[in-house]
């Protein structure tokens, strides 16, 4: 895929710079028909404020709630979503796909 | 992701230049290769098959699980002449992924009304050239048929160092193309670079055949991995 999503990075840098913290998810696995392939991002800053998307809109609440911890703790974490999983489908890749995403803190 | 990683990875993607970060998905160590230092690494055979896919994924080497994130730039064709081919070719182009522009003088030709919606330079080739920044991501076509226009756009081409050139043409015509642009200080290897007759031989007969069967040249040149290229071609 060719790639678009300079803009997602250019604001992490930024956010960064002008002092809030900030963290980065990234598709880093995907089964079946997952919405984004891997390699996208999602950018979210600690007062909630996120650009990109890491699934076309189905599990970005959650995947912000947990980067949420990761600026707390600068510890990365690898979250799984997924219709085999009762809580991932409550928050619904209603596409039936699975996807790992990597959350970490940038600096 | 470390600040100094960030910067460097956005100064990379600013430039144009396809990187590869490694994430070392227990840990969370991170590296960013440089295509020009992929020759070098120890990873060397993934990462260059994954840029040539430009695809991310994921790989495992001396019992580490890796994430290689490919950054490749967008790739951009440039289309020397606004005509009946070119109309058929950028819409094509654009669902490819490729930011396509459209150069062509003549005004009659690059107009908005036969290219809605695509960037149209109505500019002789030196001036509509060196704003366009044309490079290693950019698959070249010139398709006018006019010597004064597709010659000196040839030249800037070459220079530039692209993927992808093609020029419109039977095999005479190249011939002769090849003689002109020699005598104006084309080097052989530059000559031998033009795919012509341009378009991989589908047996295409109208202008979105033609169309098919350059951008089917240009993915080939793109994606495969250089032995199988030269089988195709």
């Amino acid at each position: 895929m060719l790639d678009r999503d300079e803009d997602i990075l250019k604001a992490a840098e930024d956010w960064h710079k002008a002092g809030r913290g900030v963290a980065l998810a990234t598709v880093v696995e995907t089964w079946g028909s997952a919405p984004r392939p891997a390699g996208s991002s999602l950018v979210i800053n600690d007062e909630g404020t996120f650009l990109g998307s890491v699934s076309g809109g189905c599990v970005e609440g959650a995947v912000v709630t947990e980067a949420m911890d990761v600026i707390e703790s600068g510890k990365p974490k690898m979250l799984e979503f997924g219709v085999a999983d009762e809580t991932a489908w409550n928050v619904g890749l209603s596409c039936g796909g699975t996807i790992r995403v990597f959350v970490e803190k940038v600096g | 992701m470390k600040l100094a990683i960030l910067h460097e990875l956005n100064a990379e993607r600013a430039a144009r230049r396809p990187v590869i970060l490694v994430t070392e998905t227990e840990t969370g160590e991170q590296r960013l290769v440089k295509a020009a230092d992929f020759a070098k690494d120890p990873l060397r055979a993934e990462l260059e098959k994954q840029l040539r896919m430009g695809k991310s994924a994921n790989v495992e080497a001396g019992g580490k699980k890796l994430f290689l994130n490919v950054y490749a730039p967008t790739a951009k064709l440039v289309i020397i002449g606004a005509v009946h081919i070119s109309q058929a070719l950028a819409p094509l182009a654009r669902s490819l992924g490729y930011d396509v522009t459209v150069v062509d003088p003549r005004t009659a030709f690059a107009s908005p009304e036969r290219f809605p919606d695509i960037p149209l330079v109505a500019e002789w080739p030196d001036t509509a050239l060196p704003p366009l920044n044309v490079d290693a991501y950019t698959a070249f076509v010139a398709v006018t048929h006019d010597p004064k226009i597709d010659d000196p756009a040839l030249l800037h081409a070459f220079e530039r160092n692209c993927f992808y050139i093609g020029a419109l043409g039977s095999r005479k015509t190249h011939a002769k193309r090849g003689d002109r642009l020699r005598a104006q200080g084309a080097k052989e290897s530059d000559i031998a670079r033009i795919h012509a007759p341009i378009g991989l031989a589908i047996g295409a007969v109208s202008p979105s055949e033609i169309a098919v069967s350059i951008m089917a040249e240009i993915t080939a040149v793109l994606r495969l991995p250089p032995k199988e290229k030269e089988e195709a071609a």
